[in-house]
């Protein structure tokens, strides 16, 4: 008989290996001096805003704009929501929050629903011109918006939705589609064959397999798209300025109406306010949805 | 249970042509392997009997009805692919019931076919589970049961056994074969594994390059290739080929051999077509029918030994010839004895020779 042996070969004993030092190489650090320039970029001026929207106008009138406040005040931030002026209306920007609102929803619906039946069809279906749709979607994703504008206000004065909330989402779904027709298309490429083969000989039926096989394996390019739809509708001007009526206004021009209309001094603090309250949806998203869009970017469709 | 059959198929991709003309019919209840090379067209016709691509010519039945228009959830087929194929966001028994989705069928029978595949192929415990978390063999399992819940007549296997190792392969290949026994569906399995053609197989048809070489039983595909081709695909270590000459010497018909320089007596071969003096033929011979140091049957060789190569259950001697080596098959407990130079006499018994035309490449 031979030795039992002490261990089984999965079980290896833990042996201490010395650590690598770690090494500083230059070119990391001119990565490192390069980062931190382009973050200051950003910082700076937001830094600006921030203490700025909190100063009284005493303050502020010393043009001293790097100084901390001396006394805090919640002021302008009050005023800023509820009683700025936009044009003769004054009931602060919180009126184009909610009107923002309900743009959002009805425009991410419309254009990321369109974009991504379109691209499931595309990818994974046999459709005849497939290759000639997709170059021109993919031509269409470079015309300016401004040279397609005054055509649209016509086209939507003419299906009768200009002025509304529901044209203002149609315009972002249609200007959306082929940037995203085109990340949903090459998402969906990558769904192995033999899964669709499956799908098609089990169901054969274009909805069935979207709703049950497609949409749940598409969480990640979801949430990458979700960012960037709601970032770009969010902070959307010129659609929300041309072809939003009286009464829906986006919050971006609620905010340049307040800031362009206000009369006798200017209340750089309650400017700044109102930019803050406007910037700070899409940041929220960020937060909250910033790690899996990293996923999302780096992910295939097939991970389980 | 029905008969498939093609009928003058014919598939184009652009101008190239894939597969022409092929016949073929596959009876009620049989296992038919189609096996070949890669790219030599057998997933293609696969695929063409599944209704995932089209045909460009020709006509596809299954029991009697014409399907070559139909979709492909409309041919009563179900089909086990390659990569398993499993909906990655769905459990285990989502996708068995999801196999069924096509058919309009009550929930309680829905349930009764997946419990009933579940047992069949002991899958019961992983039905709440996501094909994420299964083990390879498992997962083919799932697909296997994916395709039986549906209840046809017909199945179809695209090489569902070459993504598992060597032993679950094994298994695996029983457990497909006991389903056959057992359920008696046609079935079309693409493989190009010979081991698993020759183990399961009811039926066998070798192709290469988009023709069907041959259509036989296992043992007629081993025992009796149609042609070069086949010989040469069917069997590990693969049949040795010697190039020889006819001579006609009085009653008997002699093959001088080029390689070996050695002349084999041919007579008692049972020729469909005797050829004539002077024909150049090939002469085909398995390493397990030369017996080595039998210097007592009608035909023998005397070569020297190259080396030889144990696989524990099996040992080969491979000798020199001119071109490739002559592999014997022999008893590994006597591999050892054999040095490297020695000369051996191999003789074979003649009613095992394959011989082909050496133009043609036919049996002849």
């Amino acid at each position: 008989m031979t030795d039992i042996l002490p261990l089984s070969p999965n079980q290896k004993a833990f042996k201490e290996y010395p650590k690598k030092p770690a090494k500083i190489k230059g070119s990391s650090i001119a990565i490192l001096i390069f980062l931190t320039m382009c973050a200051l970029f950003i910082a700076v001026p937001l830094y600006v805003m921030i203490v700025t929207s909190i100063k009284h106008m005493d303050q502020i009138r010393l043009g001293e704009i790097f100084s901390l406040p001396t006394q805090v005040t919640f002021e302008p931030w009050w005023k800023a929501w509820n009683e700025v002026c936009s044009g003769v209306q004054c009931e602060g920007v919180k009126v184009g929050f909610f009107n923002s609102l309900a743009i959002l929803f009805p425009s991410l619906i419309l254009s990321i629903g369109l974009s991504m039946v379109t691209g499931y069809a595309l990818a994974l279906w046999n459709v005849k011109w497939a290759g000639t749709f997709l170059f021109i979607l993919f031509t269409a994703a470079f015309v300016p918006f401004q040279i397609i504008m005054i055509p649209l206000i016509i086209l939507s004065g003419i299906i009768k939705v200009y002025g509304t909330i529901w044209g203002v989402a149609i315009v972002h779904a249609v200007l959306a589609m082929p940037l995203l027709t085109l990340i949903f298309r090459n998402y969906y490429k990558d769904i192995p064959n033999e899964i669709m083969s499956a799908a098609l000989m089990d169901s054969g039926s274009f909805w069935r397999i979207f709703f049950e096989i497609v949409l749940p394996m598409s969480g990640n390019i979801l949430i990458v798209v979700l960012i960037l739809q709601i970032t770009s509708i969010w902070n959307d001007f010129i659609i929300g300025l041309y072809f939003g009526g009286i009464g829906t206004k986006p919050m971006t021009v609620i905010l340049a109406n307040s800031v362009i209309t206000s009369r006798g001094e200017i209340s750089y603090n309650v400017d700044m306010a109102a930019a803050l309250l406007t910037a700070i949806p899409p940041l929220v998203i960020y937060f909250v949805l910033g790690k899996f869009f990293v996923q999302g970017i780096t992910a295939g469709a097939i991970k389980g | 249970m029905p008969r498939v059959e093609f009928q003058n198929i014919a598939k184009q991709y652009g101008r190239v042509t894939v597969l022409d003309e092929l016949n073929l019919s596959v009876e009620d209840g049989e296992f038919l392997v189609l096996l070949g090379p890669s790219g030599c067209g057998k997933t293609t016709l696969l695929n063409l009997l599944a209704g995932l691509i089209e045909v460009t010519a020709g006509k596809i039945s299954i029991d009697g009805n014409e399907v070559t228009n139909l979709d492909p959830k409309d041919r009563g087929l179900a089909m086990v692919f390659q990569s398993y194929a499993l909906y990655p966001t769905k459990t285990v028994r989502g996708n068995l019931k999801f196999g069924l989705s096509a058919q309009k069928l009550d929930r309680a029978e829905i349930d009764r076919r997946v419990d009933w595949a579940a047992k069949l192929l002991q899958i019961e415990p992983l039905l709440d589970r996501k094909p994420s978390q299964l083990s390879g063999g498992q997962r083919q399992r799932v697909a296997i049961g994916r395709a039986l819940v549906k209840n046809v007549g017909v199945f179809l296997f695209d090489e569902p056994l070459s993504n598992l190792d060597a032993k679950l392969r094994t298994e695996m290949r029983l457990e497909i074969k006991r389903l056959h026994d057992e359920l008696r569906h046609t079935i079309v399995y693409v493989t190009h594994d010979q081991v698993e053609a020759m183990t399961m197989a009811t039926k066998i048809a070798v192709m290469d390059g988009g023709v069907i070489q041959q259509v036989g039983t296992p043992d007629e595909i081993y025992e009796t290739p149609a042609n070069l081709f086949v010989a040469q695909f069917i069997g590990s270590p693969s049949m040795n080929m010697l190039r020889a000459k006819v001579a006609r010497d009085g009653e008997r018909l002699l093959a001088n051999l080029e390689d070996a320089s050695a002349s084999i007596d041919i007579s008692g071969h049972p020729f469909a077509q005797p050829p004539k003096d002077g024909d150049q033929i090939v002469v085909g011979l398995r390493p397990e029918h030369g017996l080595v140091d039998a210097s007592d049957l009608p035909a023998s060789l005397e070569l020297p030994v190259q080396y030889a190569e144990k696989t524990g259950s099996d040992a080969t001697l491979f000798l020199k010839t001119g071109s490739k080596p002559f592999a014997v098959r022999i008893e590994p407990s006597q591999a050892a004895n054999y040095q490297t130079g020695a000369a051996v006499r191999v003789g074979f018994a003649t009613e095992k020779f394959n011989i082909f035309d050496a133009q043609s490449g036919r049996r002849i």
